[in-house]
């Protein structure tokens, strides 16, 4: 039987019980939330002068970016080398690189001294800074990413539209609206798929930039001029085993069956852009020396070797391994080691490599920047569920041979 | 999209090229340093004698007089019980003096505030561009464009700017301003003002360096053959003498490579004229263009 993947709404009940928990542990980090807008971010943060920088910057933002790079790498694979295969993955990728990119600005805006002023950058440039950079190109690739969801909004309404009382005058100009936009968008989406692409490599790389400036505040085992590099790849080799995670965990949730030869051939990819990475990272360890920083016991070489040695070598043994690329199981903790480790190395990077001259506390962040970072966290994970249950994302398997244009953008 | 014709592609693409490369010829000036950054070869500074510092922290009290921070009675500032702990500028403090103990001496005193580097990381590292170095030397802080981000803060090598954590608007990134409105009036900054006994010499940058050398020159006794600030992290508009090694007072171990140096080559090398992305964009564009012929093809 000849199966084509449709996207398709999601038809569970929004609410079970795992929602609801979740659900409520959002709303904790929201309430918490406002403590910080109302009081400021000495009230619950342990951050000072010392450690200006916590979990937030170090989880929300560095670790978020990269988290969210499934857009990119499934969007430069699917749309840009043609692989139609993978297309079905593309918008599920999408969808979370939109909400991922969207609480990263959130996450900075909550971080920011002075938020409300988080536009500035738009109308004062400094091009030396890092930050500038990556901030730009953040705000940008965020439109970019609303721009390329934005069909999927519009062919949902076309032919729908039905505005309530006085304004359904209005209904037949907007279903119009809806309409050019469609095909307008249509025709130059291309622009905005590369476009993502490119300001993606931009500021995952310059992420890693940031903390070049820190100098030997940063412990020698991540400063290096490669961190640019080092982030790249890594944010590059991370993209798809989050899709894997996330396609394993919605065909659970949603009780689909798990496509685990596409995801398979997903991961043969894995394999060798981690050996790039551990290539680069135990290469410039060698270079630079610094493997004599090893030999001690201090946070330090243990957070480094744990990253190294369960977020890089072990999944890369994995994905090498035949019987794992079949497995469900095998593909889905591979690919959470992955995730583990890439996290695991932005909060090493922000957070544990990092030591001030004059330190005379050591940081750990409070129950409050804990509670904030679970409850962006659970909300995003609601809001992944309310837009696959309200729009056409997920792809799911109609029986008969239905060959369509090539862009699973057109269809819905 | 599969609806598109591809010399539209070609155009569309070509079009985008275009107007990337039109910016990038406009846009480098705006990279380079601003007028304001560079430097000034008549720069001001200080020139700090810690044989000379008593520890008597009358600069700490005119320092919060001339910022507007409340100070209290002078006769406060008397209390030595202070120097059990070592302190940092903080918000409310933007200089403080510390007292080390050395082997065989008497204990040394010593000044701190921010350095006002020639080359320096938070003037780099702003993301709005709040920082500038000025050309009395002074390196200051533009309250209008902060945004509060904090990066100042990791990049400073000395660990100066700090942020008033409890305030929920409008909290600001406070450090020393080299008294920035006091000497654009032809006034000595406050903490050199008050100082008894001339531990702070206030002038030229390069007369404080001969000053400085002539010194040690004719006091070999009295000071190492060492001025902190004139090589280190490319120079700093603040130096200091002194007759221990500098370490003995916790300061940084620092290069003479300017702190923002390796970060700006960086950032600079991956967007040169903006080159690398538009050819990663040309290049995308080329791989969507020729994998889509190919796929066309194969459908039929």
């Amino acid at each position: 039987m000849e199966h084509s993947f449709v996207p398709s709404q999601m038809t569970k009940k929004y609410f079970t019980p795992w929602v609801t928990v979740i659900f409520i542990i959002a709303l904790i980090g929201l309430a918490i939330l406002m403590l910080r807008l109302v009081f400021g971010l000495g009230f619950i943060t342990n951050l000072d002068n010392q450690h200006p920088w916590g979990i937030w910057i170090a989880i929300d933002v560095a670790a978020g970016v990269a988290l969210a790079a499934g857009g990119f790498t499934t969007a430069a694979l699917g749309h840009i080398m043609h692989k139609d295969k993978y297309e079905v993955l593309v918008r599920p990728a999408l969808l979370t690189a939109m909400l991922g990119y969207t609480f990263v600005a959130l996450g900075v805006c909550v971080d920011l001294g002075r938020y409300y002023s988080v536009w500035h950058p738009l109308i004062y440039w400094n091009g030396n800074s890092v930050l500038f950079e990556v901030g730009i190109c953040v705000m940008f690739y965020l439109t970019v990413l609303y721009i390329e969801f934005l069909p999927i909004v519009a062919k949902k309404f076309i032919g729908n539209v039905n505005l309530p009382g006085i304004l359904s005058g209005l209904s037949k100009p907007v279903d119009k609206f809806l309409r050019i936009l469609y095909k307008a968008l249509d025709k130059t989406m291309f622009i905005f798929i590369i476009m993502g692409v490119v300001l993606s490599c931009l500021h995952q790389s310059s992420l890693g930039t940031l903390m070049v400036i820190a100098g030997p505040k940063m412990h020698p085992l991540w400063q290096t001029p490669v961190l640019p590099l080092l982030f790249l790849i890594s944010a590059i080799a991370v993209g798809f085993p989050m899709v894997i995670m996330e396609s394993t965990i919605a065909s659970k949730s949603f009780g689909l069956k798990p496509e685990t030869d596409l995801l398979g051939d997903l991961g043969k990819m894995v394999g060798p852009l981690l050996g790039v990475y551990l290539a680069f990272k135990v290469g410039d360890m060698f270079i630079r020396e610094t493997f004599v920083y090893l030999t001690e016991l201090t946070t330090e070489s243990v957070m480094f070797s744990i990253e190294l040695i369960f977020g890089v070598v072990v999944p890369l043994r994995m994905f090498l391994t035949k019987s794992v690329l079949k497995s469900p199981t095998g593909l889905f903790i591979a690919s959470m080691l992955v995730i583990f480790g890439v996290l695991l190395n932005r909060i090493n990077n922000f957070l544990v490599a990092y030591t001030p001259p004059y330190e005379k506390v050591t940081y750990f962040p409070s129950f409050g920047e804990i509670a904030v970072t679970v409850g962006f966290i659970c909300l995003e994970i609601l809001l992944y569920r309310l837009f696959v249950t309200y729009f056409p994302v997920i792809s799911v398997p109609v029986e008969k041979s239905l060959q369509d244009s090539k862009y699973s953008l057109k269809r819905a | 999209m599969g609806s598109i014709k591809r010399r539209d592609f070609i155009k569309t693409v070509t079009a985008v090229g275009c107007t990337a490369a039109g910016l990038s010829a406009v846009t480098p000036k705006k990279l380079n340093a601003t007028p304001e950054n560079i430097l000034s070869k008549d720069r001001y500074g200080v020139l700090v004698d810690t044989t000379v510092c008593i520890g008597c922290r009358r600069c700490e009290w005119a320092c919060k007089k001339a910022h507007g921070i409340e100070a209290g009675s002078i006769d406060d500032y008397d209390d030595k019980s202070v120097f059990q702990e070592e302190r940092r500028p903080a918000h409310d403090s933007y200089t403080v003096v510390n007292s080390y103990d050395v082997p065989n001496a008497e204990p040394v005193t010593v000044k701190v505030q921010c350095m006002h580097c020639d080359q320096p990381a938070c003037v780099s590292a702003c993301i709005v561009g709040a920082f500038s170095k000025k050309e009395n030397g002074a390196v200051i802080w533009d309250e209008s464009k902060c945004i509060g981000c904090r990066y100042c803060l990791v990049a400073c090598p000395f660990q100066v700017p700090t942020f008033d954590y409890h305030k929920a608007i409008e909290p600001e990134i406070r450090k020393c301003d080299f008294c920035y409105e006091r000497t654009s009036k032809g006034q000595l900054p406050a903490c050199v003002e008050i100082c008894p006994v001339e531990a702070l010499t206030y002038g030229k940058r390069s007369d404080l360096l001969q000053i400085a050398h002539d010194r040690i020159h004719r006091n070999p006794d009295r000071y190492i053959d060492h001025i902190l600030g004139e090589t280190e992290v490319g120079g700093t508009s603040w130096m200091y003498l002194s007759k221990t090694e500098f370490s003995n007072y916790n300061f940084p171990k620092l290069g003479n490579s300017p702190a923002p140096g390796v970060s700006e080559s960086i950032q600079h090398g991956i967007f040169a004229y903006f080159v690398p992305p538009i050819a990663l964009y040309a290049l995308l564009g080329g791989i969507m263009y020729l994998t889509k012929e190919k796929s066309t093809e194969e459908e039929k």
